[in-house]
């Protein structure tokens, strides 16, 4: 090590180094998202492909959307933690990516105090009422929009989507699903991939989905077995209704249109409110896709993953217990 | 895998587990060095699993190189030696890098010195036969193993003559030699594979001959080419079997190392040997070929003075109550970057706050991080990720474990297996929240009341 010579001396004149104590393992890794912050970057990066797609079908309407639900959702997690005498830690940017997800779930005509309220449900009764980051048992976003539809089915409901009078093309027929359900009418599959089509912000391109979600499951931020379950079990039930001669769409249509594959990768991969080992993701990503189709075949309600993913949230803490996995050599034999 | 793993039952690798970086670049090229005798050397009298050793010699008593300082009459015990000729001195009592506080036995180097290149020859030098081993019998090798003072020198310190004992109950089959070395800047193992494979070969003969071992093989991970290539030409003739395997952390642990070469299970709880395995670290096996063929005790070993914090990374064939400082001061000091010193590597090691500590039989090296190698993040909350459980070799889920823990849940900590747990740092290495969970799993598993 010729280079060294100086560091020499250097090592020399201050023997004394300044060395600290910690437990083992000394180092961390420093692949891929090795942060909780880099995660949450992460996912916002996965998420740029379905904004580009929503500012461009939708334009103005998705930044005023997307605007609201951020600063909403930033500021009440600001709020909602200082009330609870904790430092706000918005470093981590996990209340943007609630805020950005929640936008994309929402339609674009989504009146300006629908977005506010959303956003501080999501916070605070989807996260800091469980105690913050980490200790929800539901998706906050979900959460919020749960209670806005509820809030407001009419200024939220299939209606919602259409109208005559907008300058955009996009918006004046009814979202895909709703005209199948109403009309007995199917989108072509190819709008449909691209965008184009009506629907919530983030669910008008299948193919930015599939672009945002591939991406977050190869960096390992979300977990591939959630999307493929939830993907897979939809398209099954989906080909066997197809098959049956039940409905007009297709299963390519199942699939493409709503907010399926939107859910699937961003909403369902949810860390925190998603099972922790492989065969619990599986459960959990099948029973969402099982959810959608019995709600999107048997009720008039045409989407139906907003209310999946609720609903296999509620069942995680009891799946993570089911799925307890068999350690290697077996369980420790009980002492005596 | 590798083409030497053909005839070996397992794939040559086992389940998640983590890819750290190796940085063994610091240390592999240099060759094995012998460190001058220390003016002092100061002997814990327990540096191994099992009972303390009693002191035998009196103060002021002369010792020569290799005598008795003290032994234990308990089984699972190993008695320790003077590395150096010397003067003992009064019995002290010494903290040593896990934190225990022992008493141990200085001695002061006076009189005429094995060192430099002779001790070398002594140690590793000269004939190491391979046929002809019959005059030993199993008896007198484990006779001479145990007065040794040999242990597992991979870290775990487990007295050798304890796994070479036949058991009638548990016969075996197979002695595994465990050249894997898979924490990151260690490469004692690898410099000896290189530098003297005769004696491990020997070595790994005569423990399995006192075991009733019918298979040997070497284990070596398939990033170090070199020491791959060396024992193969060592082994030519002696029918002991290499198998290359896969670089993954940690695959020197037994439960990695014997499901992936010979593809079986051993129960949580249990040993090798219910599987019929024995596993031996290569410089185990040298220092067993040393004591039954010439008669010598453990005394010295390799340490690895490794990391960016050190001015000259070395190999260094050391005494065994040498102080941490006197290697590192050999090895050019600390550099003024330096901010964590490990004994051991950086998964498993511990770190010291006083550089006073001896060296003992389980001191595979020494690490030095500068604060960059250290991630100084805060701990966050935990996002269930699922991180430490996908990368956990025993399949445990480790967030759950550490929580249990926290709030000292014992029912739940059971549930998930706390006790299977092997401290690996697999998945706090892996968390993005920076969780310490193998510090919380330890808390856990040391306030476990037992059932
Ligand atoms: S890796 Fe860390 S953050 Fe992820 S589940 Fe495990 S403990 Fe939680
Ligand atoms: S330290 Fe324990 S819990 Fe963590 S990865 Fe290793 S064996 Fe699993």
């Amino acid at each position: 090590m010729a280079e060294d010579t100086p560091r020499e001396a250097e090592a020399q004149a201050s023997p004394e180094a300044h060395i600290n104590v910690a437990p083992s393992p000394h180092l961390a890794s420093t692949s891929g998202a090795c942060t909780t912050r880099w995660m949450m970057l992460d996912v916002l990066i996965a998420l740029v492909p379905l904004i580009v797609a929503a500012l461009v079908v939708f334009r103005l309407y998705a930044v005023k959307q997307l605007a609201i639900c951020v600063v909403t959702c930033v500021v009440a997690e600001a709020l909602f933690t200082r009330w609870r005498g904790r430092h706000a830690n918005l470093n981590d940017l996990s209340a943007v990516v609630t805020g950005v997800i929640l936008a994309l779930s929402l339609p674009w005509s989504a009146p300006w105090y629908v977005g506010l309220i959303a956003g501080t449900v999501a916070i605070g009764l989807g996260k800091i009422v469980f105690g913050g980051l980490g200790q929800n048992l539901f998706n906050p976003a979900m959460v919020g929009r749960a209670f806005v539809l509820v809030c407001f089915p009419v200024a939220l409901g299939a209606t919602a989507y259409q109208s005559d009078t907008s300058a955009l093309d996009a918006v004046t027929a009814a979202t895909p699903l709703t005209r199948a359900v109403q009309d007995g009418e199917s989108a072509s599959l190819w709008s449909l991939f691209l965008g184009n089509v009506n629907g919530s912000l983030g669910e008008t391109s299948a193919l930015a989905c599939l672009a945002g979600g591939i991406f977050l499951c190869l960096r390992r931020t979300a977990s591939w077995e959630i999307a493929a379950g939830t993907i897979l079990s939809t398209a099954v039930v989906a080909l066997i209704a197809q098959l049956l001669g039940d409905g007009v769409l297709s299963m390519l249509h199942h699939i493409l249109a709503g907010a399926l594959l939107f859910g699937a990768f961003f909403i369902a991969t949810d860390p925190v409110s998603s099972p922790l080992t492989p065969t619990g993701k599986w459960i959990f990503g099948v029973g969402i896709g099982l959810f959608v189709m019995l709600m999107r075949l048997f009720s008039g309600y045409p989407e139906g993953v907003m209310f999946a993913v609720l609903l296999m949230n509620a069942t995680t803490p009891l799946i993570n217990r089911w799925t307890i996995p068999r350690p290697v050599g077996g369980p420790a034999p009980v002492q005596v | 895998m590798a083409a030497t793993l053909k005839d070996l039952p397992g794939t040559g690798s086992f389940a998640r587990g983590i890819h750290p970086e190796d940085r063994k670049i610091f240390a592999a090229d240099a060759a094995i060095e012998v460190a001058p005798t220390p003016r002092d050397v100061i002997v814990p009298l327990h540096q191994h699993t099992g009972a303390p050793c009693e002191v035998v010699v009196k103060n002021r008593q002369s010792v020569s190189m290799g005598e008795v300082l003290g032994e234990a009459e308990a089984f699972v015990s190993a008695p320790v030696h003077t590395p150096i000729a010397g003067k003992v001195a009064r019995t002290g009592v010494v903290t040593l890098p896990n934190g225990r506080h022992v008493a141990a036995v200085p001695v002061r180097s006076d009189g005429d010195q094995l060192e430099g290149q002779d001790l070398f020859e002594d140690m590793f030098g000269g004939d190491w036969p391979v046929t002809d081993l019959d005059g030993h019998s199993a008896d007198q090798i484990v006779d001479a193993v145990r007065r040794a003072g040999i242990v597992g020198m991979g870290g775990a310190a487990f007295p050798t003559h304890v796994k070479l004992t036949p058991n009638k109950d548990k016969p075996i089959d197979v002695l595994l030699i465990n050249g894997s070395e898979c924490e990151p800047y260690l490469t004692a193992d690898y410099r000896l594979m290189m530098e003297a494979p005769a004696p491990i070969i020997t070595g790994a003969l005569l423990a399995a001959r006192a075991i009733g071992a019918e298979r040997i093989v070497i284990a070596i991970e398939d990033n170090k080419p070199r020491a791959i290539g060396a024992m193969e030409q060592a082994v030519a003739g002696t029918g002991v079997e290499i198998a290359g395997v896969t670089t993954r952390y940690p695959m020197g642990g037994e439960r990695q190392l014997i499901p992936a070469v010979l593809d079986r299970e051993v129960p949580t709880g249990g040993l090798p040997l219910d599987v019929g395995v024995v596993v031996l670290n290569v410089g185990t096996c040298a220092a067993v070929a040393r004591a039954v063929l010439r008669g010598k005790a453990l005394t010295h070993r390799i340490v690895t003075v490794s990391g960016s914090g050190i001015e000259y990374p070395k190999n260094l064939l050391a005494p065994i109550g040498i102080s941490y400082q006197e290697l590192i001061d050999h090895c050019g000091g600390l550099r003024s970057s330096a901010a964590r010193v490990l004994s051991g590597g950086p998964m498993m090691g511990f770190s010291l706050g006083e550089l006073d500590a001896p060296v003992t039989k389980g001191t595979s090296g020494i690490t030095v991080l500068t604060q960059d190698d250290l991630i100084d993040q805060e701990e966050t909350p935990c996002v269930r990720c699922g991180r430490c459980v996908d990368v956990c070799p025993l399949n445990l889920v480790p967030t759950k474990i550490a929580l249990a823990a926290r709030h000292r849940d014992w029912d739940l900590a059971r549930q998930y297996h706390i006790t299977a747990c092997m401290e690996c740092g697999c998945c706090a290495y892996a968390c993005p929240a920076q969780i310490p969970l193998v510090q919380l799993v330890r808390m856990g598993k040391a306030l476990l009341p037992r059932p």
